[in-house]
């Protein structure tokens, strides 16, 4: 994990330094420490707590684009087993950005399906940093229909900067295919469950986010616009740390924003550090909501369960009449 | 095509409309050519000197596309808000409500067109650049439902630069909305048809513009995903010539055809009367 070190975390990962030398030094010499590390270690703790307690939106886009952050393999593998990855959109290609395939939540049978980033130069080319091309969303859908028609719910996964701006994504209908997602999504016979689990990027984000239910991490972003893009358009600089955050704030882009927009229905609490700190927790987390959300929607016929999915996104949106 | 009377007034909405005095001189965005406001207006805003498709107000595609007398707007009422509390969003709202009057970015009909019952949503990009926040998805969704009570086939112009930023995620789920009353539509068999004119992008393109189930473009217009400006900045390179206009679209299989504007309103009605099982209309004649 080459992921540089966020500004903000400098604290946390001296004083993590500082603790493993003291134990190293201990192992070398058979000493005993544990009197020395408890305080050390309920400062460590503290710090986490503090620092992540009053985190800037600007300092959560950066925690949500952390490459130690979990990925949706990670996910894929901490909370569910028996993964079946499917590839292609049987039309022009398979796009390594968006994987998905069978896999157990709790032993049930699910499709997952959700956008990929890389964790160093190699692994983000062969996954175009999570930024999908028409191709990606289309196999998406074909993986979405696969399910309906077996009857699985299916459950998908957002964390991409945004769709694919290129040549061949253009040529190839980038727009139909992000436009075919969100209308087949609001008529699929089958429940289905999105979770921002760290960059929601526009539509690129939510060709795989119309849903019966939409959760997002506590550190997870989502936003119609990146927020570099957004200050480079309105205020000529999307480069700046100043424009960066004055961005940030006024998109209302984090978790607790999109839930009292009303966008999204309920937030995942990460581990205190966040989702990095602890990607076992953090998965855990996951499968419990998951779980106890797809309890519910099972329970549904499937004409009431499309019919309350478009009547919720029927309801967004805010204006004077 | 002797039914088509082009010297349709623009209907007139309950309410003071911006008016521009007809013999002001323009001159055509693409050649030069001048030539009083009335000559291109009669001539649907197209440049007489060469054929440039020029942008054109609502009002003015719901004079040129419905039967006089017919009009009736939907959703009227409907005003941005300022959800985020985003900066300058009140005065920006404020300008576009003074300078491209007051249907914000979509003016939404019911009307006839050739005698047939329609929902019609024209885009105008003269507010706010056509940007689709909060007011554009919920004009669409009532137009939607009125097509969905009265079985009335549904037509969208399209003009836009995508979601309006100063709303957010909530522009955002816009594009959502709109797909969901597409589906419904789709679902009782009615028909619903895009016109694509320059530009259609970002947002409202990824959404109901090419969701029709017959997709038209106006010559020339600029259609895409990401705006040129962004592409050749991710490609460090110059676009190749004619990329992203109708005429690619068409050839890449993305549209069904480009219509010259003049050709528009018949070309709606032939579309209606297939998906609705209606005879062909009694002036049309093999051309
Ligand atoms: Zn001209």
């Amino acid at each position: 994990m080459a992921a540089p070190t966020l500004e903000f975390e400098r604290p946390i990962v001296d004083l993590e330094r500082q603790i493993d030398e003291l134990r190293r030094l201990a192992g070398d010499r058979d000493l005993d420490v544990a009197a020395e590390l408890a305080p050390l270690e309920q400062k460590l703790k503290e710090l986490r707590i503090a620092i992540y307690r009053d985190l800037t939106p600007l300092q959560r886009v950066q925690v949500a684009r952390n490459a130690k952050r979990p990925f949706t393999l990670d996910y894929i593998r901490l909370a569910f087993s028996d993964f079946v990855e499917l590839h292609g959109d049987r039309a022009f290609r398979e796009d390594a950005a968006i994987v998905g395939g069978w896999a157990r939540l709790e032993g049930e049978t699910v499709m997952v399906i959700g956008h990929q980033r890389g964790r160093d130069t190699k692994e983000n080319i062969k996954r175009n940093f999570g930024m999908p091309h028409p191709e990606g969303y289309r196999k998406a859908l074909r993986l979405m229909k696969l399910a309906e028609r077996f009857q699985v719910p299916v459950i998908t996964l957002i964390d991409t900067p945004g769709a694919w701006a290129g040549l061949g994504a253009e040529e190839r209908g980038q727009s139909e295919a992000i436009a075919r997602n969100l209308f087949e999504m609001s008529q699929l016979q089958v429940p289905i469950l999105a979770t921002v689990i760290g960059e929601g990027g526009s539509g690129g984000a939510l060709a795989l986010g119309v849903a019966d239910r939409v959760f997002m991490f506590e550190n997870a972003v989502y936003s119609v616009i990146t927020i570099e893009g957004c200050a480079a358009i309105l205020w000529k600089d999307g480069k700046s740390v100043e424009m960066r955050d004055k961005a940030a704030s006024a998109l209302r882009i984090t978790a607790h924003d999109l839930f009292d927009l009303r966008v999204i229905d309920e937030i995942i609490p990460e581990p205190v550090g966040g989702a990095h700190s602890d990607h076992d927790a953090t998965a855990t987390a996951l499968k419990e909501t998951l779980v106890r959300h797809l309890d519910e929607l099972k329970k549904l016929k499937p004409e009431r369960l499309v019919r309350k999915r478009r009547e919720k996104f029927m309801h967004m949106g805010q204006f004077i009449e | 095509m002797a039914w088509f009377r082009k010297e349709k007034k623009p209907p007139q909405p309950p309410r003071q409309r911006l008016e521009i005095p007809r013999d002001t001189w323009e001159k055509c965005e693409a050649c030069g050519h001048t030539d009083i406001r009335d000559k291109f207006l009669r001539n649907f805003n197209v440049c007489p000197e060469c054929d440039y498709h020029r942008r054109m107000r609502a009002h003015d595609y719901a004079g040129m596309l419905l039967d006089e007398g017919s009009v009736l707007e939907v959703g009227v009422e409907l005003r941005s808000t300022d959800p985020l509390g985003f900066p300058d969003y009140p005065g920006r709202l404020k300008r576009a409500l003074a300078n491209a009057g007051d249907s914000d970015a979509i003016l939404t009909v019911s009307g006839t067109l050739e005698s047939l019952p329609v929902g019609l949503g024209i885009m105008d990009f003269a507010f706010m650049g056509g940007s689709m926040g909060s007011v554009v998805g919920e004009k669409i969704a009532r137009l939607g439902q009125r097509c969905l009570e009265r079985k009335h086939p549904l037509v969208i112009i399209s003009a836009s630069g995508g979601a309006r930023m100063q709303e957010g995620v909530l522009s955002l789920m816009q594009m959502a909305k709109a797909a969901a009353v597409l589906s419904q539509l789709a679902e009782r068999r009615i028909p619903y048809i895009s016109v694509l004119t320059n530009p259609t992008t970002g947002g409202v393109s990824a959404s109901y513009a090419m969701l029709g189930d017959a997709i038209l473009a106006e010559p020339g217009a600029v259609i895409g995903f990401a705006g040129p400006r962004v592409i050749k900045q991710t490609l460090g390179q110059d676009l190749p010539e004619g990329f992203q206009t109708a005429e690619f679209l068409l050839d890449k299989g993305m549209v069904d055809r480009v219509v010259h504007r003049k050709e528009l309103r018949s070309m709606l009605s032939r579309l209606m009367r297939h998906m609705t099982g209606r005879p062909a209309s009694a002036g049309y004649t093999e051309a």
